[in-house]
């Protein structure tokens, strides 16, 4: 059954990950991620991480992959990249050594970890603890410190909120200031000043400025739509 | 026959390869970032697959930590794509450089 599961997340992994690099649609690269990022989460149901299956789901196909969809249809929904031509000479065979080498990379080092079996059979039974034992030790492990332990095995959630509370409290503050830093930065970065609002509003190629005469005339129409579009959404 | 922690790790290679291929391939930004997501999940997958195999709770906090960063280093980076795309509506990532003004 266990064998079923992965095999069927292993494919929709695999499938949606190079539907993502096919995929000439940017919005179609889009949903193709959230089908491998389902998959993660599946996977990480069967490895008993169900607080990090839930979060997946939530945080990047809820939002994440939404953002990415937000800019998209902003920006870029009508191009599709010609994937025909290939911008730099060499550059895709030189691509494909890069991937293959990292992939030979990770196989080798998994088969000598795994005592050179590539399936880890008789490997799994010595070093890799079996998963039967994972959850007693794993819930005494995180108890070891001060709490009593009891007989109860504690579910994952509870597991999990023990130790981000206090082995790593640090870098959950931390994580707190960089989320808000994040929040300040993105605000900085797409908000538009107040001169260039006005200046690039009523958009007429003879009065724009400079940086925006850079833009090719073919491009003006859907970048006026763009801005009147980002300027009703503010007001 | 029994799905080991070899496995995870072999899909999670192959989810990096696939990621990485991609970030090298493609140009347009927003793909880009879509491929550096995918090379993060399969980080993800192997430091879970690990936790498991070790009975270590920690593993699963580096995950938790790691979506946070995720979603910090997408914010931060789209907002760059939307300023980018702004001034140029089909810029693609060598556009990029006229962040140097």
């Amino acid at each position: 059954m266990e064998v079923v599961v992965f095999i069927a997340c292993a494919v929709i992994c695999v499938t949606g990950a190079i539907g993502v690099v096919v995929a000439n649609n940017p919005v179609h690269s889009a949903l193709m991620l959230v089908a491998t990022l389902f998959g993660v989460a599946v996977l990480f149901l069967t490895m008993d991480a169900q607080f990090l299956a839930a979060v997946q789901i939530i945080v990047y196909a809820g939002a994440i992959v939404v953002l990415f969809l937000f800019v998209i249809m902003l920006f870029g929904v009508y191009r599709s990249e010609n994937l025909r031509v290939e911008p730099i000479a060499g550059q895709r065979p030189l691509s494909i050594a890069v991937a293959v080498s990292t992939l030979a990379l990770a196989v080798i080092i998994v088969a000598v970890a795994t005592g050179g079996s590539p399936t880890g059979q008789q490997a799994a039974t010595e070093p890799l603890v079996d998963s039967v034992t994972v959850h007693s030790t794993s819930a005494t492990e995180a108890l070891t410190d001060n709490q009593p332990i009891g007989e109860e095995i504690f579910p994952n959630v509870e597991q999990l909120g023990r130790v981000i509370f206090t082995d790593y409290v640090w870098a959950f503050e931390i994580t707190a200031v960089l989320l808000t830093i994040a929040v300040v930065g993105a605000i900085a970065l797409a908000r538009r000043q107040r001169g260039e609002e006005e200046s690039a509003a009523p958009v007429s190629p003879a009065a724009a400025p400079a940086p925006a005469a850079a833009a090719s005339a073919a491009s003006a129409p859907i970048g006026s739509a763009a801005a009147s579009a980002t300027h009703t959404e503010e007001a | 026959m029994e799905v080991t922690t070899a496995w995870y790790l072999i899909l999670g290679g192959v989810l990096f390869s696939i990621g990485s291929f991609g970030l090298l391939v493609r140009r347009n930004p927003l793909v880009m970032f879509m491929c550096v997501e995918l090379m993060l999940n399969a980080v993800n997958l192997t430091f879970v697959a690990f936790g498991r195999d070790l009975g270590d709770i920690g593993g699963q906090a580096a995950v938790f930590f790691v979506l946070v960063v995720a979603a910090t280093e997408v914010v931060i980076g789209l907002a760059i794509v939307v300023a980018v795309m702004r001034r140029q509506p089909d810029a693609t990532a060598d556009d990029i450089s006229m962040l140097s003004g």
